[in-house]
């Protein structure tokens, strides 16, 4: 129970320190949209391309949601120490990192909504299965928060930790499906790609929202599931290596 | 709280042995043993890098020990200090709170890191504003308070979730005297009201004015372990007295030596030597055979003993240079 209460407690700081502040949710939205309408306009076509804009702008959205925020709750903290606050706290490190990470991965979810509340003015999205991007985007979020945590655990200073998921981040643009087919990449990149755990991610989105998965959908979801399970326990070890010295 | 105290003040609330810390090559705590009893305030003195922090930082959790045990409210904490931690209050020697939260803000998340439930926080976190003095700064952000005031609040949030056992690390360093006053009185509070204190500190009449007992910790070994009352009982029954004059000291200390034979003279700068012996010192006397040899006696002053005396004599490091550079560090930051 009373760790559940600091659990809680750590979470609704982290809002209200970060999340909630008018740039961060100013950032959430345009960012979006920024990527929406690039999109669109890149592509040419008319509104009939939207909904296989969609699952990109989806996974765009969540993933610069997620990472950007880790960098501030996690490695500013342990640069100015009040980390170590928590760390001292009678709370097993487990519960710690969820509550650090819970935070961004429901910003990130929340982050999703706006291109899809925009597409649903634009477009016809009546043949999207929802009950399928709903817990896509969910684990979209968590996988690209744990890869926010993995980066921010590496790194010391905060401007390490933007540059270093933005050498992840942009990649994933391409090498992740988003807009283009894995199948068009060069040979020599698709192993990248699936070593990256946006990709199953942004397939189930394709799945859903038009249909045009390439894996069976039961197969993304264990593996972007796996991947977060790795990032989260490698995560938790580098913590427990290099900030309990 | 008088009462069943003689059966408390047996128990060690932190009980350590043979701990020690590498840094790579270099050892940072050498095989230290001390035990905190129940109710009293342990001071830890010891120069810049002498180990304070490190042991500090094993004792709660923040670094792993090499070798050794810890012990802590009985239970054992060597290999998991997660166990202990509810009973630590942790004060760093830098403020680390959150400097975008408010002061009252601030208190309330750290008690709520202890489980305390909402209702207990808030009546809480009012009342130690207010022991603080903090009350009308409740409401700033912390990143707006001054040095002494951010200590404060770094002290309160220590003490919030009523800790067992309290570790301060250098709690007045780099902030003015005046809140350095301030914030001796509060621990001295604290302890009176029955906290028990691990202090740690450069200071060394700090140390003396508050600690009931004190480890001297040099190069990451404790070289002795007394209380204050022990460690004065000898230099107190000393006669001191600290001579200044206008020449060198070198060649007047021999001739000093050589005709006054029951007193101990040690060189202090070039123009001032120290006096000790177990005799009232004849200033009189001594003032005039320094004359004789051409000198001009400036200033003859009889020095009460304190701590500062035993620990250069314990761990032959002089005060000053220790004071000084402590000041030059902090003063930076
Ligand atoms: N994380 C670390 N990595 C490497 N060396 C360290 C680390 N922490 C402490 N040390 C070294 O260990 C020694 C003891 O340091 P510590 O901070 O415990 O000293 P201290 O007594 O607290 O000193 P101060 O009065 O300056 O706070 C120092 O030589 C320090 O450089
Ligand atoms: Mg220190």
């Amino acid at each position: 129970m009373r760790q559940w209460i600091a659990f809680w407690n750590i979470i609704l700081k982290d809002m209200r320190a970060y999340y909630l502040k008018p740039p961060n949710i100013s950032w959430g939205l345009i960012f979006p949209v920024a990527w929406t309408g690039m999109f669109f306009i890149k592509s040419g076509s008319g509104k009939e391309s939207i909904p296989s804009l969609l699952p990109g702008v989806i996974a765009i959205s969540v993933l610069f949601g997620t990472t950007s925020m880790l960098a501030v709750t996690v490695t500013f903290e342990k640069k100015n120490r009040s980390f170590e606050r928590l760390l001292l706290a009678p709370i097993s490190l487990e519960l710690l990192m969820l509550a650090k990470t819970s935070g961004a991965i429901f910003f990130g979810a929340a982050n999703a909504l706006v291109p899809v509340i925009l597409a649903m003015f634009l477009a016809d999205l009546s043949q999207v299965a929802w009950m399928t991007v709903l817990p896509a985007v969910f684990l979209i979020a968590v996988a690209s928060t744990f890869l926010g945590l993995f980066i921010a655990v590496s790194v010391s200073e905060v401007f390490e930790a933007q540059t270093f998921s933005n050498f992840f981040r942009f990649p994933m643009i391409f090498l992740c499906g988003l807009f283009f087919p894995i199948d068009s990449l060069p040979i020599f990149l698709k192993p990248l790609s699936y070593l990256l755990p946006l990709t199953y991610g942004a397939d189930i989105l394709h799945g859903a929202v038009h249909g045009k998965n390439i894996m069976p959908l039961g197969l993304d979801f264990l593996l972007i599931t796996g991947f977060c399970i790795a990032l989260f326990c490698i995560s938790l070890r580098n913590v427990n290596r290099k900030w309990i010295v | 709280m008088e009462t069943g105290k003689s059966d408390s003040e047996h128990f060690s609330i932190v009980e350590v042995a043979e701990l020690s810390k590498k840094f790579d090559k270099m050892t940072a705590v050498d095989k230290i043993c001390f035990n905190v009893r129940q109710g009293e305030l342990f001071g830890f003195l010891g120069p810049n890098g002498a180990g304070k922090t490190t042991t500090i930082n094993m004792l709660t959790g923040l670094a792993r020990p090499d070798s050794g045990t810890i012990r802590i409210g009985g239970l054992d904490c060597t290999e998991n200090p997660k166990k202990a931690q509810h009973l630590m209050g942790i004060v760093p020697d830098e403020s680390n709170l959150y400097p975008e939260l408010s002061g009252f803000d601030n208190l309330c998340f750290c008690a709520a890191l202890y489980g305390m439930p909402k209702k207990e926080r808030l009546v809480r976190a009012g009342e130690l504003l207010e022991t603080f003095g903090l009350k009308e700064a409740g409401n700033r952000k912390f990143g707006g308070y001054s040095k002494g005031m951010k200590r404060k609040l770094t002290i309160a949030a220590g003490i919030i979730h009523y800790p067992k056992i309290l570790f301060l690390d250098e709690p007045t360093t780099g902030i003015d005297v005046a809140s350095a006053r301030q914030i001796r009185q509060l621990i001295a509070d604290l302890h009176r009201d029955g906290t028990t204190i691990f202090l740690t500190t450069h200071y060394i009449e700090e140390a003396e004015r508050l600690c009931g007992r004190i480890a001297f910790i040099v190069k990451g070994r404790i070289v002795q372990t007394e209380t204050v009352a022990n460690l004065l009982q000898p230099v107190q029954e000393k006669h001191i007295m600290l001579i200044s004059f206008s020449a060198s000291a070198k060649d007047i200390v021999k001739e000093l030596a050589s005709e006054f034979r029951d007193i101990q003279i040690y060189p202090v700068s070039a123009g001032q030597i120290r006096v000790e012996s177990e005799k009232p010192v004849r200033a009189g006397a001594l003032a005039r055979f320094i004359e004789d040899q051409g000198a001009e006696v400036t200033e003859a002053r009889k020095l009460n003993p304190s701590l500062e005396d035993i620990f250069v004599r314990i761990t032959g490091i002089e005060v000053n240079a220790m004071k000084n550079e402590k000041e030059k560090k902090g003063g930076n930051s």
